[in-house]
């Protein structure tokens, strides 16, 4: 409980200095009040349509990344299974691309999440048919990879292929992500099918908690590992494929923070899956107040402040998994 | 400067000299433009290029077709212009323009290149007059913005600045030191409050970069019109088709008077 509301605290201050964080300086209490205002002054426009939007996605893409990690480390009882790490952002990528490209999301703008959670599905089914329910990790970081690559490849000769100028420049955000002026056509557009994969996720929490058990004690407690597996993969697939499609692959999220909060909730996955939603919040929404500080005018990519933090982490979870097997 | 002999075979590499050369050179003597000429949405002079079979900017495509004088942008690829001068050939380059002065500019720097210097000094008259027909002091000049992909905007060091402030409006980046041109965030224009937007065009298929252009926020401002594409063709190279800009940017102000 103490954690829950630590976190949750912690969200909130960052929310609000998300809010006020940005290219034009502005005092924060009238930056909050211009939040309510309904005057069409342009600090009311920024405010409300500009940097609402933006925080509320850091909000939903840190939850859902944060514990789409919790649960499939949980399920495949690995501490390097990530999102990002494993190909599923990167897939999720290149189905949105393709939904870009191909002119489906101008038909129908939910072409968009959809075509991204298709991506997002077929990496997560690859990744346990290639590493199997209880892989070893380095099944798992190779099939990761492989995955990673291709999609990464597929993504790039699509944008080249464009007959948009600017779709090859487009590369790195599909690979790095950023909320640089989302706005909330894009909340509205990733909310349900993020809600769906929440909602998948914490239901999968007593299976995922019986797992540690080992699969015949889940089985014995009547736990159905088939039924578990589904909610699983559609869970990821639902939250992961939505925060892509509407900010690029945001890596190492999935990776940090479980990892971070793991001692804090006594390993318990069930606890791990809400713990790491908020721990996810909070670090997105730290990423991206850190790349409108340093660098207001670039657009910095949320993916290079994350790697920066995580490749350390992910090299120490490599060492300590290396130890563990020798 | 010793007086070269007129060029017979010349190749443009560049949008910009493409069309300064078909409007300058005898006939016959330009036997290859860059592809973009025959693209309607970035040249303006589409029908004077088809006849004319296009290159794609490389040195070996160029080098094959003999010619006696390359023109190409200051921007064109360096290396290309090393190689071509390397093979012998005379590279002439031109700059961008970087406001209207510049246009009778290289309109002279042209007909100096192909030996058609009275052909020249006859479109700089033309231009010089229409331009002068089209400065008329209208007031109040409403504040433009003009925005691109990728939140790119004009600054005042630029053609398009040019453009807007004949035209009749203050253009809103002036004197946040842009220079060129340069990223003006979707925050800042919002807060600049322009009275008018005029975006960039629309290219062909589909990109992220794109989404800045129709953000809600453009529209969310109460007293901000948005007045639609510009037409690109004709602002980006310094040829006395500006002037069709020009006249474009002058009907949007004079439609736009006050307590409309």
């Amino acid at each position: 409980m103490r954690l829950f509301l630590t976190l949750l605290a912690l969200c909130a201050v960052l929310f609000v200095a998300s809010l006020t964080s940005g290219q034009i300086t502005a005092g924060v209490s009238e930056s909050l009040a211009a939040l309510f205002a309904r005057d069409g002054l342009p600090l009311s426009v920024v405010m409300q349509e500009i940097r609402l939007p933006r925080a509320i996605l850091a909000v939903m893409i840190g939850a859902s990344l944060g514990m789409a990690g919790a649960a499939m480390q949980g399920f495949l009882r690995n501490p390097l299974a990530e999102p990002g790490l494993i190909g599923v952002s990167g897939s999720a990528a290149l189905g949105a691309v393709l939904a870009i490209q191909t002119g489906l999301t101008l038909v129908c703008p939910l072409a968009l999440p959809l075509a991204a959670l298709t991506g997002a599905v077929l990496a997560v089914l690859l990744i346990l048919m290639l590493a199997g329910p209880r892989g070893a990790s380095i099944t798992l970081i190779l099939a990761g990879i492989a995955i990673s690559a291709l999609a990464a490849a597929l993504t790039s000769l699509v944008l080249n292929l464009s007959p948009n100028p600017f779709a090859a420049a487009d590369i790195v955000f599909w690979m790095m992500g950023s909320l640089a002026d989302r706005s909330f056509v894009h909340v509205w557009l990733a909310l349900p099918f993020m809600a769906v994969g929440w909602v998948l996720l914490i239901l999968s929490g007593r299976g995922l908690d019986a797992l540690t058990l080992g699969e015949d004690a889940a089985h014995a407690m009547g736990i159905n590992l088939t039924r578990l597996r589904l909610m699983v993969v559609i869970g990821t697939a639902s939250a992961v494929g939505a925060a892509t499609a509407v900010a690029g692959a945001i890596g190492f999220v999935g990776l940090v923070v479980p990892h971070l909060l793991r001692r804090f909730v006594g390993a318990r996955p069930s606890a791990l899956l809400w713990a790491s939603a908020l721990g996810g919040a909070a670090m997105v929404l730290a990423a991206d107040i850190a790349v409108r500080e340093i660098l207001p005018q670039r657009d910095l990519k949320l993916g290079v402040l994350m790697a920066l933090v995580g490749a350390p982490l992910f090299l120490h979870l490599i060492f300590k998994t290396r130890k563990e097997m020798a | 400067m010793p007086a070269l002999a007129q060029p017979e075979r010349v190749v443009s590499v560049n949008l910009c000299t493409d069309q300064l050369a078909l409007m300058l050179a005898d006939e016959g003597q330009l036997v290859s433009v860059s592809r973009l000429a025959h693209d309607p949405d970035s040249s303006a002079m589409v029908e004077a290029a088809l006849p004319l079979p296009t290159n794609g900017s490389g040195a070996e495509e160029v080098y094959l077709l003999n010619p006696d004088l390359v023109v190409a942008g200051t921007f064109t690829d360096a290396a290309t212009v090393q190689l071509l001068r390397d093979l012998g050939i005379r590279v002439e380059l031109f700059a961008p323009a970087r406001s209207l002065d510049d246009v009778p500019a290289r309109l002279r720097q042209m007909g100096d290149a192909l030996g058609r210097q009275a052909e020249a000094e006859a479109l700089v008259a033309d231009f010089n007059a229409r331009l002068e027909a089209l400065t008329v002091t209208l007031e109040p000049r409403p504040r433009a913005a003009l925005y691109y992909v990728n939140s790119y905007t004009a600054g005042d060091k630029s053609l398009a600045h040019d453009i807007l402030t004949v035209a009749g409006f203050d253009n809103i980046s002036s004197g946040l030191g842009m220079g060129w041109g340069g990223v003006l965030a979707l925050e800042q224009l919002v807060m600049l409050a322009p009275d008018v937007i005029i975006q960039g065009r629309d290219y062909p298929g589909q990109a992220r970069a794109e989404d800045n252009l129709t953000h809600p926020a453009l529209t969310a401002l109460p007293g901000t019109l948005m007045a639609g594409e510009l037409t690109d063709r004709d602002w980006i190279c310094g040829t006395p088709q500006v002037l069709n800009a020009v006249e474009d940017m002058r009907a949007l102000r004079l439609s736009m008077e006050p307590g409309q």
